[in-house]
């Protein structure tokens, strides 16, 4: 047995030494088994682009931080950047009919983008003496000597720069008058730019400010004593409105030719009734205003002698697009009332606001929740009156464009904000497949053989070669809805941070269904968002009549004390099976448990703020399976702020049936001065480990710590806990720790002097890889620690092994102190890295590779031999044949093996690695702003014929080799008949 | 055994002319003696059997002796092919394995033609036997320094699955 398994492993050795160590595509293979999505994420901003006879676009910043460029007809993405985590777009507009502007990062990034292609024209920085908000004002038809300005207040300073290049023409620093400016006015036609604003939230100042050198031309200011709640809102050219501190008053503030008027109005007397969390919505139409209340919305129109008359009077959930502007100075202006599974879509004219311009009635998939932004643009209709698309943004912060009552397209940018990713099996085909589609898919198999053979043998024609690889891209095998024998064939269960769960087909990542969830749903009394998603139930033997379901664990609230909200969903149809929240417990940590009830359903422990634990499913059998195994359940928790390690175990008395107090094992205390935690790792809880010797040189072995109860952690003295640069190599030193969670004991320590975070790692089998900075050697490092079980190393006796006289199989246990030894090794990386992960097999037996997400969003697959610690600078005749590589300073990289190729996972954030089936095969998907998924074999796919492997070359030999045995014998019987009578 | 066959093996039929059983009732033709067999010189007799038996057992030496040369070619083969592991070497390594239990197996066969109440025949199939068992402990040495015989400790546990651990330990930080 041992031997046949020695015998296929060196056969498969050899195999693979000689298919070359590149693990490259060609160019023909991309797009068989790997697809990439592109997303662009929630988004906040929208300026339309359709002036011109060419191509009509719109162009949006997201909450995702990226700005893009989307074809209004479909939707589709011309270009697209993804800013840094940090650089918050604020504002995006369009110059010079040209270049789209953007202000990010608080306003001190100021850039240009060519519209047609989204090249950067300039950037500008912006500097500021403190903080404020950012605005941004774009005149359309105002030139400064030839030079169009752009005018921007940010850090308490208002800048004017030039659209054409990015120069400073002028700036004026309003922080000396500690004025904060709300609004920027650019009234048509005049050199002037009016800043209004409000000193210590209790004075109203006007300043009016000459555009070509930033002169202040005048400054009216009046006093109000209640202060102020939010922003002001310009109503028309010299009114404005803002509610007073107490958010029950509305304050008009009139100025007339230097001299400012206040009027106050209480908001109960526009709106009767109840008139909490009032709020002035954002919307800016000339001579109406907007103010939201926990009931309704009312428009509330400005007379010009300074009246307020309320006009209408709509739902709370309605939602209003800004003003648009038509010709002659008409504006328009859409709302958007929410139906059961439609909404209702009207534009109406400001100054006629009493009857509706347009009114559709739009289907609406019920899935997608509330409308939450909307724009509207307009076209001009051949028979010369206005017709109107509005971009809207929906709850699950998808992206949708309405025109003449009809969705034109959407996009679901939900995807590019995923949190959680967790798998599920495809139902088992069903027996019985009709005789004619039998036949049918041969006769295509055929055919597609054939054509294959045809290319094979270069006799194909241009189209048939076309036609091949138009039948490698769209096999239909695999986008089909049942389970494959090497399980490529999944759904990828993403939760999403508007609190959407997707099903995704791996064949070729289409949406398979799309749930809402309700017990997620953010509400005006509370915002809930999802933290995690586990399996909740997979059938096996037992309960395979069931569909596997999974558990979604979220949180109604900011804090960590908030109520946890949790669901249940069918893994097949989407469909919210069980909604168990808002339970009364908060959730902190979600612990799967190794058991399961008879109905295949996982135990899961939820940790709450007070350290008590409630066991998941409430069943009295969950509870007498948990009561039997509660002496063997641990856990942990890592506080990072307070840099202390805590173990905790279940108490005997418990206050509920599921619901159990914890007490406290063992703790490990940080020293607050010298190290903080930066990050903790542990191993994958489903990851399979096929043995736990490793074969070295020799035919030695050595015994791999095996343990699923180890925690890597990694300390930097608080002085280097900032970004690089922040601290000197003497004062930054980093500390990583392997630690037991079961009995706090520390089975390594290893100090790293002059290096710092940010430190990524990957925990799998017995070892761990991490990526940090040397402030030293100035470049990045990885390292590898290998842990080995020293209270098994005597086990080399063949005989006792024989004849099973070994401790090896003996269940270990963490109390027993096992000795372990380490080895580990430091090597150069040139990228910085967003992610690391290991790939993952479903037996463990495959080699493993390293799955690192660079700094430009691409995933590098590195062999972990790269990273042995083992390696040496000789390696000796037997180190080699065992595969061990001499030792370098750098780990290579090699461009082939990148697995995302050509692509890019824009905003990489995780890579997520599933075992298929076929034990040398891993799928792997990356997520960030985009979605990612392939398929990896780090030996090669050593127990499967590839993909483009021609059977029907197979066939036909085959059958040559029968006929040419035939006629040989045939042949020779008749020689041997011609002997006889010889 | 080769020419063991050689003896035997090859004829189809025969005529036997000593046999006269059918032919009593026809006569003699003239000049035959029907005696004159049976008066052979009982001692010319003995020297050809003697020969015969001198003959066979020489012949039973020589097949006995014939795995000697096998072996020597196997070893050079096996030398040639090197200690690595690939299909020549494990090819060579198979046959060398095969050929003396195939050999073994029929042993009997092999010194059949010898058989003779006057030949001994044990020591030169004792001979044959221990040749081949030699041939196929070269085999077993070959696979041995192949690295392919199950003596190393590594070979025994590289399959062991992992022990079974009897804490369960989960958490980590508070989730955001």
């Amino acid at each position: 047995m041992a031997m046949a398994i020695k015998l296929s492993l060196i056969l498969l050795l050899c195999l693979s030494s000689l298919l070359a160590p590149s693990f490259s595509l060609f160019e023909d293979q991309v797009g068989l088994m790997d697809w990439h999505q592109r997303y662009i994420g929630k988004v906040k901003h929208a300026v339309f682009h359709t002036q011109k006879a060419g191509r009509k676009r719109v162009l949006v910043s997201t909450e995702e931080n990226v700005i893009a460029s989307l074809d209004l007809r479909r939707g589709e993405i011309f270009w697209r950047h993804v800013l840094g985590p940090n650089d918050v777009v604020d504002k995006i507009d369009i110059a010079l009919g040209k270049y789209v502007i953007t202000l990010s990062s608080e306003g001190s990034i100021l850039r240009a983008w060519n519209l047609p292609d989204g090249q950067m024209v300039w950037e500008s920085f912006l500097s500021g003496s403190k903080y404020s908000k950012a605005l941004l004002t774009v005149p359309s038809n105002l030139k400064v000597d030839l030079d169009s300005p752009i005018f921007v207040y940010s850090g308490g300073c208002l800048h004017a720069i030039s659209s054409i290049d990015g120069e400073y023409l002028w700036k004026k620093d309003f922080a000396i008058e500690s004025v904060d400016v709300h609004q920027l006015i650019l009234s048509g036609g005049s050199d002037v730019v009016h800043a209004v604003g409000v000193t210590d939230s209790s004075q109203f100042d006007t300043y009016e400010i000459d555009v070509k050198n930033g002169g202040l031309l005048k400054h009216t200011s009046a006093s109000f004593p209640g202060g102020v709640y939010g922003e002001i809102l310009p109503v028309s050219g010299d009114r404005f409105v803002v509610l007073d501190a107490s958010r029950s008053v509305v304050l008009l503030i009139t100025v007339n030719n230097g001299a400012t008027h206040l009027q106050q109005t209480h908001v109960s007397d526009l709106i009767h009734g109840s008139s909490e969390n009032t709020v002035i919505l954002p919307s800016k139409l000339s001579g109406i205003f907007s103010l939201r209340t926990d009931s309704c919305i009312v428009f509330v129109k400005v007379t010009d002698e300074g009246k307020l008359n309320v006009m209408e009077k709509v739902d709370k959930t309605v939602v209003v697009s800004d003003a648009l502007a038509l010709s002659e100075g008409e504006q328009a202006f859409a709302l958007v009332q929410q139906g059961d599974s439609k909404i209702e879509l009207s534009v109406r004219l400001v100054h006629d606001m009493s009857s509706n311009h347009l009114k559709e009635t739009v289907k609406m998939d019920h899935e997608r929740g509330f409308v939450h932004k909307i724009f509207i643009n307009n076209y001009v209709r051949t028979d010369r009156s206005h017709g109107f698309r509005a971009l809207i943004v929906m709850e699950d912060h998808s992206l949708l464009l309405l025109q003449q009552g009809e969705i034109v397209w959407t996009r679901d940018d939900g995807l590019a904000s995923v949190i959680d990713v967790t798998t599920s099996e495809l139902p088992v085909e069903k027996i019985g497949v009709s005789v004619a589609k039998v036949e049918h898919s041969l006769f295509e198999w055929l055919k597609g053989h054939m054509l294959k053979l045809k290319g094979t043998l270069m006799l194909a024609t241009p189209d048939e070669v076309a036609a091949i690889q138009q039948i490698r891209l769209q096999s239909s095998q695999k986008n089909k809805m049942t389970r494959d024998h090497n399980g490529f064939r999944k759904l990828l269960i993403l939760l999403t941070r508007a609190g959407k769960l997707y099903a995704l087909h791996t064949g070729n990542g289409r949406v398979v269904w799309s749930t809402l969830l309700q017990s997620l749903r953010t509400t005006s009394q509370q915002q809930c968002a999802g933290l995690k998603l586990r399996q909740w139930q997979v059938p096996h033997h037992h309960a395979l009549d069931n569909n596997p379901s999974v558990l979604v664990v979220g949180r109604c609230g900011l804090s960590l004390t908030s109520p946890s909200a949790l669901s249940i969903v069918d893994a097949y149809t989407g469909k919210e099976l069980q909604n168990l929240g808002p339970a009364e417990h908060s959730t902190v940590q979600v612990i799967t448990l190794p058991f399961r009830d008879s109905t295949e359903q996982q135990l899961h422990l939820l940790i709450d703020a007070d350290k008590r634990a409630h066991l998941y499913p409430t069943t009295p059998e969950a509870a007498s399976i948990f009561q039997r195994e509660s002496e063997n359940v641990y856990w942990y928790s890592v506080e990072s702020e307070a840099g202390i390690l805590r173990g905790y175990g279940v108490k005997k008395t418990h206050s509920s049936e599921y619901s159990f107090e914890a007490r406290n094992l063992w703790s490990i205390v940080f020293p607050a001065e010298s190290e903080k935690i930066i990050a903790t790792v542990t191993r994958k809880p489903n990851e399979v480990v096929h043995t736990q010797a490793k074969v070295i040189a020799d035919e030695d072995v050595m015994y791999k710590y095996i343990s699923k109860n180890m925690v890597f952690v990694a300390t930097v003295s608080p002085k280097a806990s900032g970004p690089i640069g922040s601290a000197t190599p003497d004062e930054s030193v980093l500390v990583v720790y392997l630690i037991d969670t079961v009995t706090g004991r520390i089975l390594h320590r290893m100090t790293h002097l002059g290096s710092q975070g940010p430190v990524h790692a990957v925990l799998s089998e017995n070892w761990v890889v991490y990526h940090y900075f040397n402030l030293r050697a100035h470049r990045y490092e990885m390292s590898v620690i290998e842990i080995y079980d020293q209270s098994r190393a005597e086990n080399k006796d063949v005989l006792k092994l024989i004849v099973g006289k070994h401790n090896l199989t003996t269940p270990v246990s963490s109390y027993s102190r096992p000795e372990v030894t380490t080895k580990s090794q430091s090597y150069f990386f040139t990228h910085s890295v967003k992610a690391i992960s290991v790939s993952s097999t479903a037996k463990g037996i495959t080699s493993k590779h390293l799955l690192i997400g660079t700094i430009g969003d691409q995933v590098l697959a590195l062999d972990k031999r790269f990273v042995d610690p083992r390696r040496s600078l000789n390696p000796t005749q037997a180190e080699k044949e065992e595969g061990l590589l001499p030792l370098t300073d750098a780990l290579p990289i090699i461009p082939q093996s990148y697995v995302t190729h050509a692509f890019k996972v824009e905003g990489l954030r995780g890579i997520e690695t599933i075992p298929a089936k076929l034990e040398s095969t891993s799928l792997v998907f990356a997520y960030g702003v985009d979605l990612f998924y392939t398929r990896i074999a780090p030996s090669k796919t050593y127990d499967s014929l590839t993909e483009d492997f021609n059977y029907a070359l197979l066939l036909l030999t085959i059958v040559a080799l029968v006929i040419a045995i035939f006629v040989t014998w045939v042949l020779s019987e008749r020689k041997d008949l011609q002997d006889k009578w010889r | 055994m080769e020419k063991g066959k050689g003896v035997l093996g090859s004829r189809k039929w025969a005529v036997e002319f000593t046999d006269n059983s059918s032919t009593r009732d026809i006569l003699d033709p003239p000049g035959f003696t029907r005696a004159s067999p049976d008066q052979d010189d009982s001692s010319l007799t003995r020297q050809k059997k003697d020969a015969e038996a001198n003959w066979k057992s020489q012949k039973a030496w020589e097949v006995a002796q014939a795995p000697f040369k096998n072996l020597m070619m196997m070893g050079f083969m096996m030398w040639m092919a090197g200690n690595t592991v690939h299909l020549f070497s494990i090819g060579i390594t198979f046959s060398a394995l095969w050929q003396p239990l195939s050999a073994l197996q029929g042993v009997g066969k092999v010194f059949e033609p010898y058989k003779d109440n006057k030949v001994d025949l044990l020591a030169p199939k004792l001979l044959y036997i221990a040749l081949n068992l030699g041939g196929m402990l070269l085999g077993v040495w070959k696979l041995n320094s192949l690295g392919l015989l199950p003596t190393h400790a590594s070979d025994w546990v590289s399959s062991l699955s992992p022990a079974h651990e009897v804490e369960f330990s989960g958490g980590g930080a508070a989730l955001y």
